[in-house]
């Protein structure tokens, strides 16, 4: 059975404007101690995947599809169920841990309060040794449980953040942007720690950036979204290397690779935004962005074919004798 | 891989920082028991100089056109020291300040320090146990009406809250005698109009007690439903404005039920700025309800104001006004030091 697996899953949100289709019947499947990492503009739909894995998302987000955690869904459960659930089975380490933290308790606390709460058996003592522990293991002294988030810099923070989010040692962690709020310096660093340790723990995870290179560095699996859905997904380094689908392209040669003189000397970008999702293009949402766009790619969104072994791409253009 | 050594520079930084919490805290009470003291001196300076350009002059006023030769003025500004130059008047004035001597009050012929002092307790019974209900009531009201905001609880205290609050408050309390005090209530005479105590009863023993309670029943709701709004209101916006906070979904994200989420992370957190005004509504307590004591006859600090006003007695009404000031400014660095110890971020 998979670790999450999510099936047909939509989301809208309700709005002033009218509805708002942030996913659409997205299918992802996350094995245990694998590492998929989801890619995308802002606003594609990334962090709304990753709060609805919890059943995080507003209340004014509806819900469609299925979300199993250990074959279990995460929609239809019971609330207690799902309480004991979170953080305890899955956590997440949110992006900007300034404000994800709360700011007048001490971060130690912070840490020590799954555990009190998923394991109310182990006492204070060893509470506070495993806070230590955890702290020690993302490379902050454990004297650092006495700081306030206010009194750390923004990547000790996030170091926080990940030592909380091992602290009850799930079998799922959702990362959702853990390091966009950090220079370039201590995102890797940052980065570091957090591939280490989910490799050392065998921890499956849900790594959601919009920076495909380090996307493409530390998962297995990679999914593109665009539009509120997965638009290509395969093997993380065939889909650097190889992209087919074009968003994916256009993605990828946004960053350019080290020793790859061309790409340094044509660095490039991608004209215009992404869609408003009220206001979807009709047929595939990329097209109007698309330099292989034609006629037939709007009338019908493609589907998600298997393009080749391990490759599903969402476009009527690739497989063609181009 | 071994993380710590992953990153060398940092973790040498991390190491090397000296701890600073218990010495910040000790630091920032200093800097704002320093920054009190030196208001409470600025505030005997200003009360001084304002009762000297009052208009009127005492000899005149006080002595009622019965002081009517140079001869008596000269005597009467002689007695009361106002023969000697301002500047002698000042220091003797802060000397006899520090020594606990406020002056002497023609209107009950007694040093203003006692008088002071006995008519300071009903007010402060009164405005003191108000303001810890309304404190209290309010903010668990504006707790619970924000946290589930626009529910049928939250429109039913907000708009309450906010009647209540345009209200004036002697109005409130003369409704209230109309209702239960005199005859024409449901209830008539269930308490009494005014006063602190019946006649006869007996301040120190247990039925004394109950009675100034009874006596007190009545002015106490009325200005406990007056101040109420203030604390709900704000109690209740402050909420509000954590309730989108990200470190909320954190807390549900960890599994917390709905109210431990609200009370362990959205409480402490909304709780800053209604400290600040219930902590500065204590310092108002002193100054009392003038308005209340009257209706209900409380010989409080109020009525005592008013009293003082219409002789007019100087030397207590300086006291009185010293007095206020004293409690808004001690007051105030209550505020602070509750600030800096419900909220890390102030204090470093």
């Amino acid at each position: 059975m998979s670790l999450l697996k999510l099936k047909g899953l939509s989301v809208t949100y309700r709005t002033e404007e009218g509805p708002l289709p942030a996913v659409r019947d997205v299918d992802l499947t996350l094995e245990r101690g694998e590492v998929v990492g989801v890619a995308g503009e802002s606003g594609c739909g990334k962090s709304t995947l990753a709060s609805t894995v919890l059943r995080l998302q507003p209340s004014s987000a509806t819900v469609s599809g299925q979300v199993l955690v250990d074959g279990e869904d995460v929609l239809t459960m019971r609330w207690g169920d799902l309480r004991a659930l979170r953080w305890a089975g899955a956590s997440i380490v949110f992006q900007g841990a300034l404000h994800s933290l709360n700011a007048v308790r001490r971060v130690g606390q912070q840490i020590a309060e799954p555990i009190q709460l998923h394991e109310p058996s182990v006492g204070a003592a060893e509470v506070a040794r495993r806070v230590g522990d955890l702290l020690e293991q993302v490379g902050l002294p454990a004297s650092r449980a006495a700081s306030y988030p206010h009194q750390l810099s923004g990547g000790q923070r996030q170091r926080v953040m990940i030592a909380m989010a091992l602290a009850c040692r799930p079998s799922l962690v959702i990362a959702d942007e853990p390091t966009t709020a950090l220079d370039v310096m201590v995102q890797a660093q940052v980065l570091d720690v957090l591939s280490g340790l989910v490799k050392e723990l065998g921890v499956g995870m849900m790594l959601i950036s919009h920076d495909l290179s380090v996307l493409a560095d530390m998962s297995d699996r990679i999914a593109v979204m665009y539009g509120g859905r997965v638009v290509e997904q395969g093997p993380a380094d065939q889909l650097f290397t190889d992209p087919l689908h074009p968003y994916t392209s256009a993605l990828s040669a946004s960053f350019p690779r080290i020793g790859d003189p061309a790409a340094r000397y044509a660095p490039a970008g991608l004209a215009g935004d992404p869609p408003d999702p009220r206001e979807l293009p009709p047929g595939c949402s990329f097209a109007p962005r698309c330099s292989l766009a034609i006629p037939d790619c709007t009338t019908a969104e493609p589907p998600l074919e298997l393009k080749r072994p391990g490759r599903g791409v969402a476009c009527i253009r690739v497989g063609e004798s181009v | 891989m071994t993380l710590a050594a992953a990153d060398p520079a940092a973790a040498a930084a991390e190491a090397g920082e000296p701890r600073r919490r218990g010495g910040g805290y000790r630091r920032y009470a200093l800097g704002k028991v320093l920054g009190a003291l030196g208001s409470l001196v600025f505030m005997l300076v200003v009360n001084f100089f304002l009762f000297r350009v009052l208009p009127g002059d005492p000899a005149r006023t006080l002595g009622r056109g019965r002081l009517s030769t140079p001869e008596q003025i000269a005597e009467f500004n002689k007695t009361y020291g106002l023969d000697q130059p301002v500047l002698q008047q000042f220091l003797t004035f802060l000397d006899n300040t520090v020594h606990g001597d406020l002056g002497y009050s023609i209107l009950y012929h007694r040093d203003v320090s006692e008088v002071l002092v006995e008519r300071m307790w009903p007010t402060l019974l009164l405005v003191g146990t108000s303001t810890v209900l309304a404190a209290l009531i309010g903010v668990w009201l504006g707790i619970r009406a924000g946290w589930d905001r626009a529910s049928r609880f939250d429109r039913f205290t907000t708009g309450g809250s906010l009647t209540l609050y345009s209200m004036p408050e002697w109005w409130l309390g003369l409704l209230l005698i109309a209702a239960f005090a005199v005859g024409i209530g449901p209830l008539p005479g269930l308490f009494p109009t005014g006063g602190l105590h019946s006649v006869d009863a007996d301040p120190s023993s247990l039925s004394g007690v109950l009675d100034t309670a009874w006596h007190l029943t009545l002015p106490v709701i009325t200005l406990t439903l007056a101040y109420l709004a203030d604390y709900a209101l704000i109690m209740r916006g402050s909420l509000i404005d954590e309730l989108r906070s990200d470190y909320l979904t954190t807390a549900r994200a960890k599994g917390l039920r709905d109210a431990l989420v609200r009370d362990r992370h959205a409480v402490p957190n909304a709780l800053l700025p209604t400290t600040t005004v219930v902590a500065l509504n204590f310092g108002f307590v002193v100054a009392g309800a003038i308005t209340i004591e009257t209706i209900f006859s409380i010989p409080g600090l109020g009525l005592l104001t008013t009293d003082a006003l219409q002789v007019p007695d100087y030397w207590l009404l300086q006291g009185v006004f010293m007095l206020s000031s004293a409690a808004v400014i001690t007051a105030n660095l209550a505020a602070n030091l509750l600030y800096g110890l419900l909220d890390p971020r102030v204090r470093t």
